[in-house]
């Protein structure tokens, strides 16, 4: 546990050096808050004190930005080869993985906090439900947390930034619309197990303030797919990278 | 501590890096590690190091295996890697504390240790200054700052010196010898001097396989075989001289060196070489004007050892 927080606070100082989190930070809080409060379409058309209007914009945004996020941390190691210095000191693949993997979603819970404004708010405005807030606040760093694992995993498997995120934007966009789609137009079982697959059908409904198992369960596995794939990817290393 | 391989075989696809390779490194030896380019020697030390695993055989360090317990023999292991990678957009020192850090050293020794090995590197104008911003020669040092942190009692070292200029060869070089002391070494490298200026013992290496294992001194009288000796030897005809010489009793060979100039190369069996040769110029009153033991040197030895 020791050795994974020593290389999460690295990457996090990392990415604050590089101004990486800040413009990521300036940029998540000026999109969701554009769409939520100014744009014509917003929080205050639903005539209710509610954030979900904010809820499902940050699902939209997260999506972008976390790929953007991981695409570095793992095939920028690869391409300048520190990533045999990392793994040659006494650390197993596993504390360097969860160590990025946690420094990522420090700094999108980082994000996600500096909405809290947010919530005052919209309570100020009417009689919130904070459950539903809750729940909607875990939703969104579950899905951060899916798809970082996924990012981190395309990262993983390239040297090429830019692979890495359009990797993870590829495999993203089916969790996050395709399998929705693909749902609606089959029938029978096949409809039903697209329809679990998909992202946004447990995002609506954890983000609604329903606290199901069922999501749970979903969003770990595909936290620990990827972070499997990961390891797996990771051991397989070549000499000649 | 010591390192023992043991029947060592890497592939890469079908072509074997590293083909069955065993030897013994003990306790405070320091081991150059020769061989051409794609001999296998990177690997070699990449599997020492655990970052990659071998297809045959183990390691043992201090008698673990690097297999069963990569993270505890790793912790005994400083290794510098080819190509010294380091992050470029850290601080030397904040780098070096991480380094520390993972190496486990604990969190109240960690900023005298790094102090210590700033210090000992040299690197002390330049610890606030990113790594990306230092010229080759301070990298490498961060890079030995970073494989000696912890104190480690096994150093590998892959290429420390390539591509510094010859002052910061000699420096960095001068660094491994302090710094080595008490430690076992091992160290690859293609400058061969380097080699017979630190080194207890060398191994050479080639297309995957060990070819020759022994100290400077034994590797050059196994090459040699004989002694040959360089002479000129002046008013005569050439092949007149070449006769006389052949016909010596302790002359094996004799070739020509340079014939314009009457020089030839006389591969010889016994040390009364040099007396019969004088007595066989005063005899036919030539004169010879050069006598010069030709050494094999370790570059010799080599490229006859890794040249098909």
């Amino acid at each position: 546990m020791d050795k994974i927080w020593i290389i999460t606070k690295r990457e996090l100082n990392s990415y604050f050096d590089s101004l990486m989190a800040f413009i990521m930070i300036v940029l998540f809080l000026g999109f969701s808050g554009f769409f939520t409060w100014i744009s014509g379409n917003d929080i205050f058309m639903s005539g209710q004190a509610s954030l979900r209007p904010f809820f499902s914009i940050a699902y939209w945004t997260l999506f972008f930005f976390i790929p953007a996020l991981t695409m570095r941390t793992i095939a920028e190691e690869n391409k300048t080869g520190t990533i045999e210095m990392l793994l040659t000191k006494p650390v197993t693949d596993r504390q360097v993985i969860l160590g990025k993997y946690l420094a990522t979603l420090i700094l999108i819970g980082i994000a996600l906090a500096l909405t809290f404004p947010y919530v005052i708010t919209v309570s100020k405005l009417g009689n919130a439900d904070a459950g539903a807030v809750l729940c909607g606040y875990l939703a969104l760093l579950l899905i951060s947390a899916s798809y970082s694992s996924i990012g981190i995993f395309t990262s993983s498997i390239t040297n090429n930034q830019i692979i890495a995120f359009l990797s993870a934007l590829f495999i993203g966009l089916f969790f996050h619309i395709l399998f929705q789609i693909i749902s609606g137009e089959m029938k029978g079982l096949t409809g039903q197990i697209f329809n679990t697959l998909s992202m946004t059908v447990h995002f609506d409904s954890l983000s609604r303030g329903v606290l199901d198992l069922k999501d749970l369960i979903y969003f770990a596995s595909i936290i620990f797919t990827g972070l499997f794939l990961t390891e797996v990817s990771l051991s397989k290393r070549n000499a000649f990278n | 501590m010591d390192i023992v391989i043991e029947n060592l075989t890497k592939r890469y696809g079908v072509q074997k890096a590293i083909d069955n390779i065993s030897f013994k490194v003990a306790t405070g030896e320091i081991i150059g590690f020769l061989g051409p380019n794609g001999a296998g020697k990177t690997t070699t030390m990449k599997i020492i190091t655990s970052y990659l695993a071998p297809d045959e055989g183990d390691v043992f360090i201090g008698g673990r295996s690097v297999m069963e317990n990569p993270v505890e023999t790793k912790r005994h292991i400083g290794y510098l890697p080819e190509n010294n990678p380091l992050y470029f957009d850290m601080p030397v020192i904040d780098y070096l504390e991480f380094c520390a850090r993972i190496q486990g050293i604990e969190k109240s020794r960690v900023v005298n240790r790094v102090a210590e090995m700033i210090k000992i590197t040299g690197l002390n104008h330049e610890k606030h200054k990113k790594i990306g911003e230092l010229s080759k020669g301070y990298r490498q040092r961060v890079g030995l700052a970073q494989a000696m942190i912890h104190d480690p009692q096994i150093l590998i070292l892959d290429e420390p010196t390539s591509g510094l200029d010859p002052n910061q060869i000699a420096e960095i070089r001068k660094l491994i010898r302090e710094l080595g002391r008490e430690k076992t070494v091992i160290l690859s490298t293609h400058i061969l001097p380097e080699v017979e200026a630190t080194c207890d013992r060398i191994f050479i290496i080639n297309k995957g396989k060990l070819v020759a294992d022994g100290t400077p001194d034994t590797l050059r009288k196994q090459a040699q075989g004989t002694d040959i000796i360089r002479v000129k030897i002046e008013d005569g005809n050439p092949d007149t001289i070449f006769k006389a010489l052949k016909e010596l009793e302790s002359v094996t060979m004799v070739d020509f060196a340079d014939r314009q100039f009457n020089r030839f190369n006389v591969h010889c069996k016994s040390d009364r070489v040099k007396r019969d040769i004088f007595s066989l110029c005063v005899q036919n009153k030539w004169v010879l004007t050069e006598m010069t033991p030709f050494e094999t040197k370790l570059e010799d030895i080599f490229r006859e050892l890794t040249m098909n």
